[in-house]
């Protein structure tokens, strides 16, 4: 069901929008509406829908109309013409009251610069949209101490803004926003005023609190990686038009149109690829009753160097390399047991980036597996090598210093 | 020859309509005159009545309280000195003028500092009028006065109000338009009422500001008080007052350093209110 629905919003800046909006729908150009009327186009004739639940991302350069778009979601920006519908109801109807209280309970947001209130406190900081909701002392003190606990800051209530380091002030941003408990979080640019490694952090953490919490999520950003880590869908936005609407996939595989080709272009292929993407089926596999003999012809037969060892229902037990098999199979073995070597294992939705990590450290086939360890595929050397090679035309193909084995 | 053009005729123009004002409001004027002029004897001779090593202590504890150890020891030293120079009469009555012409000021120069900061239309009228109430002559505003509320006290006090009221209202304003757009956003993301925004945002994040206009208004009163011994306001700048018509120099110097080191305890101990907020405030 969708939970936000935006029906040919256009945002147009200045107080007479009228000729604005009639040359934009004669088609004119932003530029030849500005020369005209003196009036900037914000966003134009924009219609998408935000499924409940779901984590969407705007995406687009500055100037690009998403930032004003995600501000006609509150109102802070008033839309100059079109509607939006959340849960069915239309809040560019709304008047001053119903608006006061939509922003009070339903839609929260957190900012690209954080937007602390330096003259509160921690805690105070994180209860101040239940403040204005009329929440008892009490009450809002333990629920945004327990917001704060959900975003890893226990301990800092009583510390003030200035004291924090600037991923930990996006975490009072993160934790004000959800102690209201919205059903809608807007996150403008939420991340991009952090350091690489504390976004990509923040990235997981916001991806796995919202595992949990299954908010919907409105995301804008200016970087197509960050966008592709962590959305469900992506809205490519472009002089305030929206260019294409795809999942991370849809986007990378069938770029809309040159604009999206040319953003595609940059991207790290390796950050952006997951598992999922270049595993292959494991057809065969050895059974821990299986004696050595018969994982040696397995082995021979599909010409692996070594083999995954599994239970009958596909868990991961382990992995037994062709030269081990040998020598047991030699020694008239007659089990398999003793033989079987640990395998690190790589989950599907892990980035490639990843999985080059896990296999350097491990000369044979990775298995990929689900939350129950139960292999779904493997991943080897040449499919991770030719996906990224396919992908960004050779030229960053990662460096092995480890020596090629015979693959899988 | 140049005809010769008529003088406008704007003393006379003034004249007559304060003419008028006085004739048709003075009933007013006055009785508010007898309210605070009872205000101020009362508060003047309570202060009198306590013994002035009590009230040296007490001003001592507060500075240091306020603005730490030197300022402290600073205040207990110059006050000890006033009182050994047998100004302490006259200093008590000063005080007094500037404590409840500070309060007046501020009374009325926040809400309309607060006014001008919201809404632009507000802002429009009071900008001009302050321009005119800092740029005129501060002795000029004594004259009107005397009609209106009588010589003394009253008088000194209602042009002193008009003197120092202006660093109030305009450092109000602006330490409300300081507050960075993003914060307003934020508040208003969160659904907060103009009322709200304004208690829980605005005001706490101007009070740095809008204590520098207090402590401005406090020296500007101080200032005012002083000239206004020319309309009987007593206290130190009468003694200076005397001293000039008696043509005794030292005496003169005497008063005017009294002067000099009440204004510096003033000036320290109120200037460090604001700091002292901005890090503390908790304003719900």
């Amino acid at each position: 069901m969708s939970k936000i629905k935006i029906e040919n919003l256009t945002k147009i800046f200045g107080l007479r929008p009228e000729q604005a909006l009639r040359m934009l729908d004669q088609g004119a150009s932003n530029a030849d509406i500005r020369e005209k009327t003196k009036h900037a186009v914000g966003v134009a004739d924009v219609s998408f829908e935000v499924k409940e639940g779901e984590l969407l991302v705007v995406m687009g350069l500055s100037g690009s109309g998403k930032s004003t778009l995600i501000r006609c979601l509150n109102r802070l920006n008033e839309p100059t013409r079109g509607h939006i519908f959340v849960d069915g109801e239309d809040i560019t109807g709304y008047d001053r009251d119903q608006l006061l209280k939509f922003r009070q309970r339903k839609i929260s947001m957190v900012f690209q610069h954080f937007a602390l209130f330096p003259h509160r406190t921690i805690v105070e900081n994180a209860a101040y949209g239940l403040e204005i909701q009329g929440v008892a002392a009490e009450e809002r003190q333990r629920r945004a101490v327990e917001s704060l606990e959900l975003v890893g800051l226990k301990g800092w209530e009583n510390a003030s803004p200035g004291q924090l380091s600037g991923g930990m002030q996006q975490r009072v941003g993160l934790a004000r926003a959800l102690a209201v408990d919205p059903d809608i979080l807007l996150m403008d640019e939420a991340f991009s005023a952090l350091d690489p490694l504390i976004r990509r952090d923040m990235q997981h953490e916001l991806i796995s609190m919202q595992e949990r919490m299954k908010k919907t999520i409105v995301f804008i950003t200016h970087d197509l990686d960050e966008a592709l880590q962590i959305g469900d869908r992506i809205v490519l936005m472009k002089d305030g038009r929206v260019v294409q609407i795809g999942s991370p996939e849809d986007i990378l595989n069938n770029p809309a149109n040159a604009y999206v080709e040319r953003f595609v272009e940059n991207v790290d292929m390796s950050r952006v690829l997951t598992a999922r993407s270049v595993m292959t089926r494991a057809r065969v596999v050895a059974f821990p009753q299986d004696g050595p003999r018969t994982v040696l012809h397995k082995m021979k037969e599909e010409n692996f160097a070594s083999i995954l060892v599994v239970k009958r229902d596909y868990t991961l037990l382990g992995a037994i390399s062709l030269e081990k098999a040998a020598e047991a199979a030699k020694a008239g073995a007659q089990t398999i047991e003793g033989l079987i070597e640990e395998a690190p294992s790589v989950s599907p939705d892990e980035p490639l980036m990843n999985i080059i990590n896990v296999m350097a450290g491990w000369r044979y086939i990775t298995p990929v597996v689900d939350e129950n360890t139960k292999v779904l595929g493997v991943v080897t050397r040449t499919a991770l090598l030719s996906a990224l090679a396919e992908r960004t035309g050779n030229e960053a193909a990662p460096s092995s210093d480890q020596p090629q084995e015979p693959e899988a | 020859m140049i005809p010769q053009i008529p003088k406008f005729p704007l003393a006379h123009i003034i004249d007559v309509t304060l003419d008028w004002l006085t004739g048709n409001f003075s009933f007013i004027t006055k009785a508010f005159s007898h309210g605070l002029s009872a205000v101020i004897d009362a508060l003047v001779s309570g202060l009198l009545y306590l013994p002035p090593w009590l009230i040296i202590l007490a001003v001592a504890a507060l500075a240091w309280r306020m603005a730490g150890r030197r300022v402290a020891i600073f205040s207990l030293l110059g006050l000890l000195f006033l009182w050994n120079l047998r100004l302490w009469e006259p200093t008590v009555q000063t005080v007094t003028l500037v404590l409840i012409s500070t309060l007046i000021s501020v009374s009325i120069g926040l809400p309309l500092g607060i006014g001008a900061a919201l809404s632009k239309r507000v802002s429009r009228v009071v900008m001009p009028v302050l321009d005119f109430m800092q740029t005129m002559p501060a002795f000029v505003y004594l004259i009107p006065a005397i009609p209106f509320f009588g010589l003394g006290a009253v008088s000194a006090s209602v042009a002193t109000v008009i003197f120092s009221m202006p660093p109030a209202i305009r450092l109000t304003a602006l330490g409300i338009r300081q507050v960075p757009d993003d914060l307003i956003e934020a508040a208003d993301a969160f659904g907060s009422s103009s009322r709200q925004k304004l208690f829980k945002v605005q005001l706490p994040m101007a009070v740095p500001t809008i204590m520098a206009g207090v402590n401005q208004t406090i020296m500007l009163s101080l200032s005012m008080v002083v000239i206004a011994a020319m309309i009987g306001a007593g206290g130190l700048g009468g003694e200076v007052w005397k001293a000039i018509q008696r043509l005794e120099p030292g005496k003169g110097f005497e008063s005017g350093i009294a002067i000099v080191i009440l204004a510096m305890i003033l000036d320290r101990i109120t200037q460090r209110i604001g700091r002292r907020s901005s890090t503390s405030a908790e304003i719900n």
